[in-house]
């Protein structure tokens, strides 16, 4: 499952990440790398296997459905680039 | 008086309780270690006021009688922990100006002992990487050396600020933290303990996230006894960790010295790889005598998956990375870069802020949970790993107790090596990343020099929370193989 240029584009705006032009096909190389690698995996026969969900043995916990932490909007936002009256600030989103 | 930078953490407990020195000293002195040592580029920021505070207030405590279990000891922190009020860029220009109002929990619970904090240490970015080189402040060096060669060589990675530190006498000890190997590999390319504990042992709250399922945080320190004090203070049940296990921490400092007679070890044979180097090999067949010397019982067992853990692994961690990183977003926090629109912004911010290493595992972590793909890929990688957990199950299963493997296939190599082959990079971590697919416990020691004077390690994998069986035979190993001291040409 090789990826070509196209592919690259396309995951890379999935991913939420700017390519150039420059960079489709040395990453595109570097992509085909790693599934080539990872490839030899095909060898294995899994079938009948349950896929791993929880690394060790157990029950995810569950906790009392209230409200324990919060109250402090001002250390939130303290690290965003902008903020104004405590919210974050975006380029307009809906027109 | 002694250079109160090359004693050992449990040295310096008992030292600062007998009062032969000051826990301000004690931190002066490390302080001044890491002054002259900048060459090195361990630490990515120091934090002398915040460590002479502490130690002063350590003092107190000393005076008083109230000490903790590690009060006035000089702790260095990998820059992956979040840390209150004190810049955390898991060595990434994305989060370059990141200052946290929260504290990780396994930090929290070193100060609470008393712990001091020397500074924030230089990893690979968001711990993707072998060779600490992907890191946005340069790499560290490693404080070792070739015999008769000034060539920088790298400290391994992710951790390698952390073992370079601890090598070279600029902590008593660092925290660290392990994803395929990140402990462990710098622990053996630098002559130090590197101990990756069992998935959830310690909290992984307030830990900057890379692949949550194979995460864990651990140690770094001189010998096998100082991980052993370390560990007890990190580890522990966290409610706001929902894989953090539930149990007690026992005192791992007691398994010291207890005796490995009658314990089995296993000697995986699919670990002998073909073209694994004669020294290593050697390295290995030295290890298992020492412990048969010591009374324990070799015995060759099978793992038959272990080939596949590194081509799984280069699925699982992607993907969970691809998913965990996209929180860097230019909105939160971190650098932004403006755009058009918030799309736009979003694509040149990450563009922007994320290097080519991490840039490429977010890629193929996209790949292979985009639709059309995820059961061909991340189910199936996920199935390898429940068939990897299998295999070691049943080496327990059949009464072994531990089992032994080199700790890298190499000893360290040249900065700039690797750098153009991510594959050839991989392989490092071809020997410890079966512990993380299964969620085992590991530790590196060293085993001595190999032919070029550069240290090498030896690892132990043990059963799900029983380190201490770990720490009682890494310690045989130590006393057979002495300790190992890179000799000083830095400052």
């Amino acid at each position: 499952m090789a990826v070509d240029d196209n592919t690259v584009r396309r995951i890379a705006h999935l991913a939420r990440i700017r390519v150039t032009d420059e960079e489709v096909p040395h990453l595109r190389s570097e992509l085909n790398a790693i599934l080539d690698f990872v490839a030899q995996l095909d060898q294995v026969d899994v079938s009948g296997v349950e896929p791993m969900t929880s690394v060790l043995p157990m029950d995810l916990r569950q906790r009392e459905d209230k409200v324990t932490d919060g109250g402090y909007a001002d250390r939130i936002v303290a690290n965003a680039p902008q903020s104004e009256d405590n919210y974050f600030v975006v380029p307009k989103v809906v027109e | 008086m002694t250079d109160l930078t090359r004693i050992t953490l449990a040295q310096a407990r008992d030292g600062l309780k007998a009062r032969s020195f000051s826990a301000t000293e004690l931190t002066q002195a490390h302080l001044d270690a890491i002054e002259a040592a900048k060459a090195l580029n361990a630490y990515v920021l120091v934090t002398p006021e915040k460590a002479l505070d502490g130690a002063k207030a350590a003092d107190a405590r000393l005076a008083a009688g109230e000490a903790g279990p590690l009060e006035g000891i000089p702790l260095g922190i990998k820059d992956l922990f979040a840390t209150e009020g004190v810049r955390t860029t898991a060595c990434s220009r994305i989060l370059e100006n990141f200052v946290p109002s929260y504290e990780s929990t396994v930090t929290a619970q070193l100060w609470r002992d008393g712990a001091v904090h020397l500074g924030k240490l230089n990893n690979d970015e968001f711990a993707m990487g072998s060779s600490n080189e992907t890191s946005c402040f340069g790499p560290p060096v490693n404080p070792w050396r070739r015999t008769g060669s000034d060539t920088p060589l790298t400290a391994g990675g992710s951790s390698g600020g952390s073992s370079a530190a601890v090598a070279a006498g600029l902590a008593l000890g660092a925290t660290a933290t392990d994803t395929g190997g990140s402990i462990r590999q710098p622990a053996a390319f630098t002559g130090t303990v590197g101990v990756k504990p069992t998935y959830g042992r310690c909290s992984r709250w307030g830990t900057v996230a890379f692949a949550s399922s194979l995460d864990q945080a651990g140690t770094i320190t001189r010998t096998v006894r100082d991980s052993a004090i370390l560990l007890r203070s990190m580890a522990g049940f966290d409610p706001k960790d929902s894989t953090s296990v539930d149990r007690p921490v026992p005192d791992y400092e007691a398994a010291i010295g207890r005796s490995v007679k009658g314990l089995k070890i296993g000697i995986p044979k699919e670990y002998r790889l073909e073209g694994l180097s004669p020294e290593i090999d050697a390295l290995w067949q030295r290890g298992a005598d020492w412990l048969r010397d010591a009374g324990a019982e070799v015995v060759e067992v099978s793992l038959p998956h272990t080939s596949y853990a590194l081509a799984a692994y280069y699925i699982v961690a992607p993907a969970e990375a691809s998913s965990n990183l996209a929180r860097y977003d230019g909105v939160r926090y971190g650098r932004r870069v403006p755009g058009k629109d918030i799309a736009e912004l979003y694509e040149n911010t990450r563009a922007e802020g994320f290097g080519r290493e991490v840039k490429r595992r977010i890629l193929i972590g996209t790949y292979v949970l985009s639709a059309g793909y995820y059961d061909a890929y991340y189910v199936k990688a996920q199935k390898i790993r429940t068939l990897i957990r299998r295999d070691f199950e049943n080496v327990y299963a059949a009464g072994v107790d531990a089992i032994l493997t080199p700790a890298t296939p190499t000893p360290a190599f040249p900065i700039g090596q690797k750098v153009t082959s991510p594959i050839e990079m991989y392989l490092n971590d071809v020997f410890t990343v079966t512990v993380n697919m299964a969620g085992l416990p590991g530790i590196a020691v060293p085993a001595g020099l190999g032919g070029e004077g550069l240290p090498l390690g030896l690892q132990l994998i043990g059963r799900p929370f029983d380190e201490e069986t770990l720490f009682a035979l890494g310690e045989a190993i130590e006393q057979a193989a002495g300790r190992l001291d890179a000799p000083q040409w830095w400052g």
